[in-house]
């Protein structure tokens, strides 16, 4: 039984990965389990400079999921590289780190760090949408995604993914953006924006009003989204979207993505991404499947 | 190091009609745990309600590896948990929070907490008391119906005051008045304390004018527990309006030195 992928020239052992944001770099869940398991990790969105992040209360939970306003929180490419990738280096898994930015400058810039560093790939946030600057503001345009991806192709020669926003119109018009600029790969969905309110107070739970919704309550429209997608590109896509178990990764191979990400369902569960590995295996098994690539897009149409 | 265990559920106690003292086996979390920690509790096998729920330890039996904790039931989530009944077991994460209260240094200590945050402060006075340490408690309720576990303090404090805002019970007004009056008569070398945000900034204003060291436990709306997600932020006092710093409780926490941080 084959459950290995070549994920745009990066080998997975197998195609369960972990969101970023929901696995920090790694440390915390070494208590749990051996990293070695995941096919992949997908580092916290990480920027040039350090950023501090927003206000609190930042999350809050909601029907079948959450709400985050983190503001990308993060140490900074520096510190990543001397204090975080040393560690995760020590794990036989791809390691990729989500990169974020404030404007096409800073994009380039930190992919030039990123390039000379010892990891897999990159994995490029255009679709935060909890910072004012940068980020969703690139990635809900053809012409925005395009012409950010473009600037860092020239200096990135890793595998580039692109992370979609799912607050769009048309998100197979904006996957066309990244494929045409030149990406190897496509991850969605980043979280959809949300809001709670407190009606005792009569003011939103999160300082920042609004927050990315995730978890199982996204799930439909994001395995909708990378059937989308599928159906609109020839690079491959890593589906996410309130994945909890193997059920629901095989749901969006079949949608058509190649690999998935374990997001928020980490929260519930320090060990949800390597039982989702399991729960996979356990399916092929019922099914006779002998390859894990020969499901994506199987899906059959009504 | 957390651990994510089932803890059999061995003792259900009812201490009001909305709060609940659960005592379970969790040995390789009290073998490890330490006053001020926090577990996180998920109370059902589903998706709904979706999140764990951070509560704090009261209480540890080490050598029986019995763990106690006690929640009020506040939303969703605890009306669940407090459904469960003796004998299943409660899936656990601990325990969790790298800061826990710090005591060995100091001799003579106060505690203050009010309403439902006076639980962990029971494990901190009773390894404190077990350290010939001299204890003096200070715990305020709003009224008589609300008053907890007063017994179980006054055995491991060498002195228990009692409040309640109205004073339908014991002494009427604010717990940290009745604690300012014995430190202004005999000095203290740390406050420790737990409770709702007016009290601890009062506390924290109060040490902080005085120089007295203090250790505060704080709240605030949390996710993972584990220090990935960074949902549960606490400004520290070195932020500048441009530049704010946030710690975390689940990580920096859940006590913090009062100074370090704003609340």
């Amino acid at each position: 039984m084959n459950t290995k992928i070549n994920f745009a020239g990066i080998e997975m052992k197998n195609p369960v990965t972990v969101a970023s944001g929901t696995f920090g770099y790694g440390r915390e869940f070494s208590d749990f389990f051996d990293l070695s398991k995941l096919g992949g990790i997908i580092t916290k969105g990480t920027s040039l400079k350090p950023r501090s992040g927003n206000k609190p209360p930042r999350v809050c939970e909601t029907a079948s999921g959450m709400l985050n306003s983190i503001g990308l929180q993060n140490p900074g490419v520096e510190y990543f590289a001397q204090n975080d990738l040393p560690f995760l280096r020590k794990f036989d898994t791809a390691v990729i780190v989500n990169a974020c930015g404030s404007s096409i400058d800073e994009y380039v810039e930190l992919c030039k760090v990123l390039n000379t560093l010892d990891i897999d790939g990159v994995e490029l946030n255009l679709s935060c949408p909890n910072v004012k600057a940068g980020c969703m503001a690139f990635g809900n345009t053809y012409e925005g995604v395009k012409e950010v991806t473009s600037q860092v192709r020239k200096v990135l020669d890793k595998p580039l993914i692109v992370k979609l926003t799912p607050n769009v119109t048309n998100i197979a018009e904006i996957a066309k953006a990244v494929e045409d600029a030149g990406a190897d790969g496509v991850s969605l969905i980043n979280t959809l924006l949300g809001m709670k309110i407190d009606i005792h107070k009569r003011k939103p739970v999160l300082a920042n009003n609004t927050g990315g919704l995730s978890g199982p309550a996204i799930k439909p429209v994001a395995v909708r989204m990378v059937y989308q997608v599928a159906q609109a590109v020839n690079i491959p896509i890593i589906g996410m979207g309130g994945i909890v178990n193997g059920e629901d990764a095989i749901e969006f191979m079949l949608a058509g993505a190649k690999a998935v990400s374990i997001g928020a369902g980490n929260f519930i569960k320090p060990t949800t991404s390597i039982e989702t590995i399991s729960q996979i295996e356990d399916y092929m098994k019922k099914y006779n499947i002998q390859d894990i690539n020969e499901i994506i897009g199987k899906v059959e149409m009504n | 190091m957390p651990v994510n265990i089932k803890a059999k559920l061995i003792s259900k106690e009812q201490l009001k009609p909305d709060i609940f003292k659960y005592s379970v086996k969790a040995d390789e979390i009290t073998s490890v745990a330490k006053p001020g920690q926090f577990i996180e509790i998920r109370v059902n096998n589903d998706i709904e309600p979706f999140l764990r729920r951070p509560i704090s330890i009261y209480n540890m039996k080490k050598e029986e590896g019995i763990l106690e904790f006690i929640f009020q039931v506040k939303g969703k989530g605890t009306k669940i948990l407090s459904e469960r009944r003796e004998g299943e077991e409660i899936d656990i994460v601990g325990p969790l929070g790298y800061g826990p209260f710090k005591i060995s240094n100091y001799q003579n200590i106060a505690v203050i907490g009010g309403g439902i945050g006076v639980f962990p402060l029971y494990e901190l006075s009773k390894n404190a008391k077990k350290e010939n340490k001299n204890v003096n408690i200070y715990l305020g309720f709003r009224n008589k119906d609300l008053v907890v576990l007063e017994e179980e303090f006054k055995g491991v404090s060498d002195k228990l005051v009692i409040t309640t805002d109205d004073g339908s019970y014991a002494e009427k007004g604010f717990a940290i008045d009745f604690m300012k009056k014995d430190i202004e008569e005999k000095k203290v070398d740390c406050i420790f304390a737990c409770g709702p945000l007016p009290m601890l900034k009062a506390v924290r204003e109060y040490a902080i004018e005085n120089n007295i060291p203090c250790q505060i436990s704080l709240e605030e709306k949390m996710a993972c527990g584990l220090g990935v997600c960074l949902g549960c932020a606490v400004k520290t006092t070195k932020s500048s309006k441009e530049n704010p710093e946030y710690w975390h409780v689940c990580k920096a926490g859940p006590v913090f030195q009062a100074k370090d941080v704003e609340i």
